[in-house]
């Protein structure tokens, strides 16, 4: 490769040119990045306690199978990826109290979802680009309302996380003694599945189905590597989330790739850090 | 104690009956619970050790008859009970000290994140983690250690919030022989210093056999209620079982043989 041929290639993952002009342009996409790194790294605290990741893989397909049947009926596709993600976090959550129950209903969903994805989008006619950034990531494509509603979705996220934070945590620990001392367990279970159901549809739009992971789990899992604190762990997930969301976005601007690699580059990378430097054996 | 308080037990069962569809698991029981009672609670899987625990836990409605708690009806999520459940172990990477855990006792099925700098409150976990002997980890990561140090932690999550009654469902299983005597030792000493009332679920009785006043013996849709020493007999066990058991005791351990462990083995054990 001769310098010019690696200094365009260079200019295409990074380029800062006219970066106050872009910067604008994507306030909002911003704001949304940001509320949902703080939001999907603190209940990726507990995504790993209760051990669902899985789930959330499944119920990010089943919202872009939503996401892709609202594109095709030319509805709002953030509306269709929250039904997918309510509908398939509601039939989890009924579903699955036990674990093994739980991942075979999950396995048996996303790739029904996957699969009815596929379908909307053979069939939509629109834009190439539409459809393959339901799997990849789209933040920059969305406009203004959309944003609007991933906003609001994702504080209100934040507000019931903030709610139902004890008791969680307690049937999260000690389901049994948490319903001995009178925490329903059964509606918190479901409240939380429909809590990470919000976050997945959003998530699905900014990063992509087939990411979600890396903003719901790795902020988790690598804040969990440094600390134990149930102060702190909650707090840095938060911040590595908010660190890759919005980091991503702002390394991506300028060059001419989607976002999602950047972010989950971040994320990948401080996991690394976290695991290398972590206390935890 | 004045009369008063004396004249009202602390835990009333009255005919107390629960049954799923046509299989009785335990019918007519009559109990009364003082303070400083250390009740046994014995039989096979299945005899409905548990779902008397969760009865009393108002989690699961009686078939008939009642429970009173302090003169009034069980309801759920009563913080006067304290509840100290089977031992399975914390998983390394869970994101909370021994403290954080005894410190659920107090608030943790309050909705909301908790507010901190409370020193009523933390001055209260400290005295509970202080009575069990957890001081020494009181502070480390709960996922780091052993059976045994859990249990203690459960324990002072069961009394921090002052309970009235204690239950303890099979506490003691899954843990090492040395660390079941020091937990039951542990059980033991707080209702005797605090006079709290104990109903301790087990399969085993000889870890508890020491502190025991009274064995609910469950049984075939049967129960007996005594001493240990009325209770734990070839005669007396041979007649609830209704089939020839042999009860022998070899130094002070009590072994009872001969005991259907499931005396009706098309029926699903019936836990939740």
């Amino acid at each position: 490769m001769s310098v010019l041929e690696t200094t365009a290639w260079w200019s295409r993952i990074l380029n800062f040119d006219d970066y106050g002009r872009l910067l604008g342009l994507v306030q909002y996409s911003l704001l949304a990045a940001l509320i949902l790194g703080i939001v999907g790294g603190v209940i990726g605290v507990f995504v790993m306690q209760r051990d669902m990741a899985f789930a959330v893989h499944g119920i990010s397909e089943m919202s872009f199978a939503g996401a892709a049947a609202a594109l095709l009926a030319g509805g709002s596709v953030v509306a269709g990826s929250l039904i997918g993600s309510l509908v398939a976090a509601a039939v989890i959550g009924l579903l699955g109290a036990k674990a093994r129950d739980r991942n075979s209903a999950i396995g048996v969903l996303m790739p029904f979802g996957l699969g009815l994805g596929i379908l909307f989008l053979a069939l939509y006619e629109g834009r190439a680009s539409s459809k393959f950034s339901l799997l990849t990531g789209q933040i920059i494509s969305v406009d203004g309302p959309q944003l609007g509603w991933l906003i609001g979705i994702s504080a209100l996220s934040l507000a019931l996380l903030v709610f139902m934070w004890r008791p969680l945590v307690f049937n999260s620990l000690d389901a049994e003694v948490a319903a001995a001392r009178g925490v329903p367990s059964r509606f918190i279970s479901l409240l939380f599945m429909l809590t990470l159901g919000m976050i997945v549809s959003v998530a699905v739009q900014i990063i992509g189905a087939l990411l979600v992971l890396a903003l719901l789990v790795t902020p988790a899992a690598s804040a969990l590597r440094v600390s134990s604190s149930p102060v702190v762990v909650p707090l840095l997930a938060a911040g590595f989330g908010t660190l890759a969301a919005v980091g991503g976005i702002l390394l991506a601007l300028g060059g001419a790739l989607p976002i999602s690699p950047y972010i989950t580059t971040i994320s990948f990378l401080t996991y690394l850090l976290c695991r290398l430097f972590g206390k935890r054996p | 104690m004045t009369d008063a308080e004396q004249a009202v037990p602390v835990l009333q069962l009255r005919d107390a009956t629960l049954a799923f569809d046509e299989r009785v698991l335990w019918e007519g029981l009559n109990l009364d619970v003082q303070p400083g009672d250390f009740i046994t609670v014995i039989g096979a899987n299945g005899s409905g050790k548990s779902s008397l625990l969760k009865a009393i836990l108002g989690m699961r409605k009686l078939t008939a008859g009642e429970i009173r708690l302090g003169g009034q009806p069980v309801r759920r999520g009563d913080s006067r009970i304290g509840y100290i459940p089977q031992q399975r172990l914390i998983p390394r990477g869970t994101p909370m000290r021994g403290r954080d855990l005894v410190s659920m006792g107090i608030d943790g099925h309050r909705w909301g994140m908790r507010i901190t700098g409370r020193p009523a409150a933390r001055a209260r976990v400290a005295a509970a983690i202080e009575s069990v002997g957890a001081s020494s980890f009181a502070a480390q990561p709960v996922g780091m250690l052993s059976g045994g140090e859990q249990q203690r932690l459960r324990t002072a999550q069961a009394l921090v919030s002052d309970p009235v009654l204690l239950l303890c469902d099979e506490p003691l299983s899954s843990l090492d022989l040395n660390y079941q005597q020091s937990v039951a030792n542990l059980i033991a000493q707080q209702c005797r210093d605090r006079g709290t009332p104990v109903l301790f679920v087990t399969h085993d009785i000889n870890p508890v056999l020491p502190f025991t006043d009274r064995v609910l013996y469950l049984a075939a849709g049967r129960h007996l209620l005594g001493s240990p020493d009325e209770i734990l007999r070839s005669e007396v066990l041979s007649d609830l079982y209704q089939t020839p058991v042999e009860v022998t005791r070899v130094g002070d351990q009590v072994i009872v043989i001969g005991a259907p462990e499931h005396h009706e083995p098309h029926h699903l054990e019936v836990r939740s």
